[in-house]
């Protein structure tokens, strides 16, 4: 080979297996750190609202039934939020700067779907609650629904 | 020359057996507590407390009481595999009360070989012998159960148990790490934190050997078995009032409505059996921690 000729193969070599990486990773960077702001978000939305019922259970918060009503059902709804835009293949923590997805998520799916479930009958239940101490014992059990998705599906803290 | 390697000889032999001499496990206690009548129900808070359940029980288990062992730990060191400690014949219903103390207290096993601080008998070396033997009682209580304890995935020269001698002779201690006056509510906190909660063994950072530096007590940690960090609850970082506190131990929510994951979910949940006194005593010792 004359002198110039393997320093050039070896560049090229090398950019074409980066280039087949890339290629095969999937999702782009941008994609996946977009899903991952996105999914703060829902959870800053239920946070919000759990702040709501949580603030007139601790009487932080004069009783409001409409409120109530509002907070619950929009918990709910938040939980129903299809999986296929958010929980994107490649986005778990490590993968993703902020991200804190662990990969439980994707190799059980069924049991990560199922916490949602239940985040989404804790919230209905608390629908219709006649006064602070009922907002108070529905808020323990829709705490206990964040508690163990929390528990399996998210990381500690980056 | 033959002198030399005779010098040699008589060296190493000397060594060896200084070796020998200072990695020797602790003396199986005569007795512990004695006079008490052990109290099986205080034995079920102390469970909570010191959190037994979170590492023993199997690992997709919900029964709070079926120790059967098996989750694994993974550290710098190897992974390490909870034992059996269900009461039966692949548990601990063998064990007698001193053995027992000496596990938690020392951390030797009945055959005198040293266990892996994976096993945070640096923490429970402050339980009091009544605490131990009304958890012993309790947990005589509990059902046996017949998986065998899984060998630890440990390489040379960990493999070593006798080496944990040395490692206990500089991190091994019953000592305070918070002093000064303090009221009965205090002194409840640090036994709580120090000793059977052992929040030390996630919350503080590690040297090399893997031993606690208690010069950052607290004050958080790389996740010894994964991504992340463990935070910072002293107050240079934790900037939440009392009765914060005592409402995230209780419920599981922060000021801001997040909830508590991982690990310490278990911890909320087992907190959350203890007298409202025992979370607020926590709440106030992490209050008065100096800031690091």
């Amino acid at each position: 080979m004359t002198f110039f000729s393997r320093p050039i193969c070896i560049v090229a070599l090398g950019s074409a297996l980066a280039a087949t990486t890339a290629f095969a990773a999937g999702h782009s960077e941008k994609a996946v750190a977009d899903a991952v702001k996105a999914r703060h978000a829902q959870m800053q939305m239920v946070g919000y609202h759990t702040g709501v019922l949580g603030d007139i259970a601790k009487g932080e918060r004069p009783f409001d039934s409409a409120m109530v009503d509002a907070a619950a059902g929009n918990i709910a709804a938040l939980a129903k939020l299809e999986h296929a835009t958010l929980w994107l293949e490649g986005s778990e923590q490590g993968a993703v700067e902020g991200s804190r997805a662990k990969s439980e998520i994707w190799s059980d799916a069924a049991g990560f779907t199922a916490k949602f479930t239940d985040m989404q009958t804790a919230a209905l239940a608390l629908v219709g609650a006649a006064d602070q101490g009922a907002v108070g014992a529905g808020m323990g059990a829709l705490g206990e629904t964040c508690k163990a998705c929390h528990e399996t599906f998210r990381g500690p803290k980056n | 020359m033959r002198l030399i390697w005779k010098a040699i000889g008589i060296f190493a032999v000397l060594g060896a057996g200084l070796f020998w001499l200072i990695t020797r496990p602790a003396a199986l206690p005569d007795q512990v507590a004695i006079g008490h009548t052990a109290d099986a129900e205080n034995g079920a808070l102390v469970f909570a407390a010191a959190g037994c359940f979170s590492c023993h029980a199997a690992s997709d288990s919900a029964d709070k009481t079926v120790l059967a062992g098996g989750h694994a730990l993974k550290s710098d060191f190897g992974t390490f595999y909870a034992p059996n400690i269900s009461w039966g014949p692949f548990g601990i219903a063998e064990w007698s009360l001193p053995e027992f103390a000496r596990a938690l207290r020392d951390g030797v096993s009945p055959e005198g070989r040293h266990y892996y601080p994976a096993f945070p008998y640096t923490s429970y070396s402050r339980m009091t012998d009544e605490d131990v033997a009304d958890l012993y009682a309790y947990m005589a209580t509990l059902p046996a159960d017949p998986t065998p304890s899984r060998a630890h995935d440990v390489s040379f020269p960990f493999t070593v148990t006798r080496g944990i001698g040395i490692w206990k002779l500089a991190y091994l201690s019953d000592d305070p790490i918070l002093t000064g006056d303090m009221d009965e509510t205090l002194l409840r906190g640090r036994y709580l934190v120090e000793g059977l909660a052992h929040c030390t063994e996630c919350h503080t950072s590690r040297d090399a050997l893997g031993g606690i530096d208690t010069t950052r007590w607290l004050a958080g940690a790389p996740n010894q078995s994964g991504d992340g960090r463990i935070p910072d609850i002293t107050p240079a970082s934790l900037d939440w009032s009392v009765d914060d506190l005592v409402n995230y131990f209780t419920t599981g929510f922060t000021p801001d409505y997040d909830s508590v994951g991982g690990s310490m979910a278990a911890v909320v949940g087992n907190l959350g059996l203890l007298p409202e006194s025992d979370r607020t005593a926590i709440a106030l010792y992490l209050k008065v921690l100096p800031a690091r």
